[in-house]
């Protein structure tokens, strides 16, 4: 049978790109379709009609949302190139922190960005924490997926590029090699690997004027 | 064979560290319950979960892991006797982890929210908290098995069992009605026979007890949340 897999993103989207790089590292065809946030298609609609987001991953006519359960999908559907560890307690690990990055770093990200004024000390304070516990994570390490990227790794696609114009739209700088230098150093070696490089949004200007007009011009004077 | 050690962090009326108890206890997995005070947290906690300061904490032959849905598949994967937790088509295993995803990040955080506010911010938590249900009620009436996991208990049922037992508790203390039977006849029919299972039925907290602590929660959170 005629495998048909299809994926509706974004571009500037770090999440559909997640999906992107682990397709493209598999070396998966699929057919893309960009979609317009403010004005979401029927077929979207149609495939995703609970959250109404992207990316959805849609194989053989099979719906998938949510990226990270997307790349468990993709990874037990096509086993070359494995994106998750063997061992049951190192994909515990790998999970925890893709759950980590998601649901602490980035929601500490926007805030310390874009949050309220007067809490933008404690806000910066406590996006610096998540890092320094990404920090520790990397270690000596190559990548989070140790010797290859993985899991971890893409769903830190967030901090390993998308950051950076975060940090540039808003005026507040998070992810300083000083206090960071082995996660500024996987973030430069993230950018620069096969499968990733190729598949990041390069407009990085049209990407920060887009957040900078989403989300405001950022929580700090500095920002000018 | 090596000795295998399992210890689990919880606290009782904690619907994720019970959740995780479930797994356990399903499989026949033996293994120490550590009682945790989250209101007075033991260096032994906070050394296991740097992290989150949370529980529960799974530790298995010295190795640690926290964040209960990952606890479940590491359980699943680790000891693969029946019942088998997660589907083993692909698909249908994105299914259950996005369907749990959907029940705590929505129906579980709007349902505790609703219960501890007052006026506008109780009315609206109620709204998303009804939605996110109709959306699982809709599931449930898909799924024509006696449990979401099939004729066993699986992922799924032990994600969303603390809608069988917890909600109805919170929707008490909240002066609430969210999952009306009448409404939602899939989701209080597979509540029942989820209750019904002499594993879940055995390894539940004391009710009055939930009652007690809860109405304290809604009376401190009240003013923060």
């Amino acid at each position: 049978m005629a495998e048909e897999v299809l994926l509706f993103g974004v571009w500037g989207s770090p999440f559909s790109r997640r999906v992107e790089m682990a397709l493209k590292l598999k070396g998966i065809q699929y057919k893309y379709f960009e979609e317009e946030l403010t004005n979401k298609s029927p077929t979207l609609l149609k495939y995703n009609p609970i959250h109404k987001k992207i990316p959805v991953l849609v194989h053989n006519g099979k719906p998938i949302a949510e990226s990270q359960v997307i790349l468990e999908y993709i990874d037990e559907t096509w086993k070359d190139c494995p994106i998750f560890p063997k061992d049951p307690y190192e994909r515990a690990n790998a999970r925890f922190w893709a759950k980590f990055i998601d649901e602490k770093c980035l929601p500490g990200i926007f805030n310390a960005c874009w949050g309220e004024e007067k809490q933008h000390q404690n806000a910066v304070k406590e996006a610096c924490e998540h890092l320094k516990h990404l920090e520790n994570e990397i270690g000596e390490k190559k990548y989070f997926g140790g010797e290859a990227i993985g899991f971890v790794d893409i769903v830190a696609n967030i901090i390993g590029y998308w950051l950076g114009l975060f940090e540039e739209a808003s005026g507040t700088k998070l992810l300083t090699r000083e206090e960071f230098p082995k996660l500024s150093n996987w973030a430069d070696v993230f950018v620069s690997s096969c499968g990733i490089k190729e598949n990041l949004p390069l407009a990085r200007d049209k990407l920060i004027a887009y957040f900078r007009s989403r989300f405001g011009t950022g929580s700090t004077d500095a920002s000018k | 064979m090596a000795s295998q050690e399992v210890k689990l962090l919880g606290f009782w009326v904690s619907p994720f560290s019970i959740r995780v108890e479930w797994a356990l206890k399903l499989k026949g997995v033996d293994y120490e319950y550590i009682e945790e005070d989250i209101f007075n947290k033991s260096s032994r906690l906070l050394e296991l979960n740097p992290v989150h300061k949370k529980v529960p904490v799974l530790v298995h032959d010295g190795k640690v892991m926290a964040e209960s849905f990952i606890l479940l598949e590491y359980i699943d994967e680790t000891w693969k006797q029946d019942p088998l937790l997660l589907p083993q088509d692909p698909y249908e295993r994105s299914k259950a982890r996005f369907w749990a995803r959907v029940a705590e990040e929505k129906l579980l955080e709007y349902s505790f929210t609703a219960m501890c506010t007052h006026g506008e911010k109780k009315e609206q938590a109620l709204k998303s908290a009804v939605e996110a249900a109709e959306k699982i009620e809709e599931e449930m009436k898909r799924n024509n098995k006696k449990f979401l996991g099939g004729e066993s208990i699986g992922y799924l049922d032990l994600a969303m069992g603390w809608i069988a037992y917890w909600l109805p508790v919170w929707e008490e203390v909240g002066s609430m009605q969210i999952v009306d039977p009448s409404q939602f006849p899939a989701t209080t029919a597979w509540s029942k026979r989820f209750l019904d299972h002499p594993v879940i039925k055995q390894n539940l907290p004391p009710r009055d007890k939930m009652l007690v602590y809860f109405h304290e929660r809604r009376k401190i959170l009240g003013g923060l949340v």
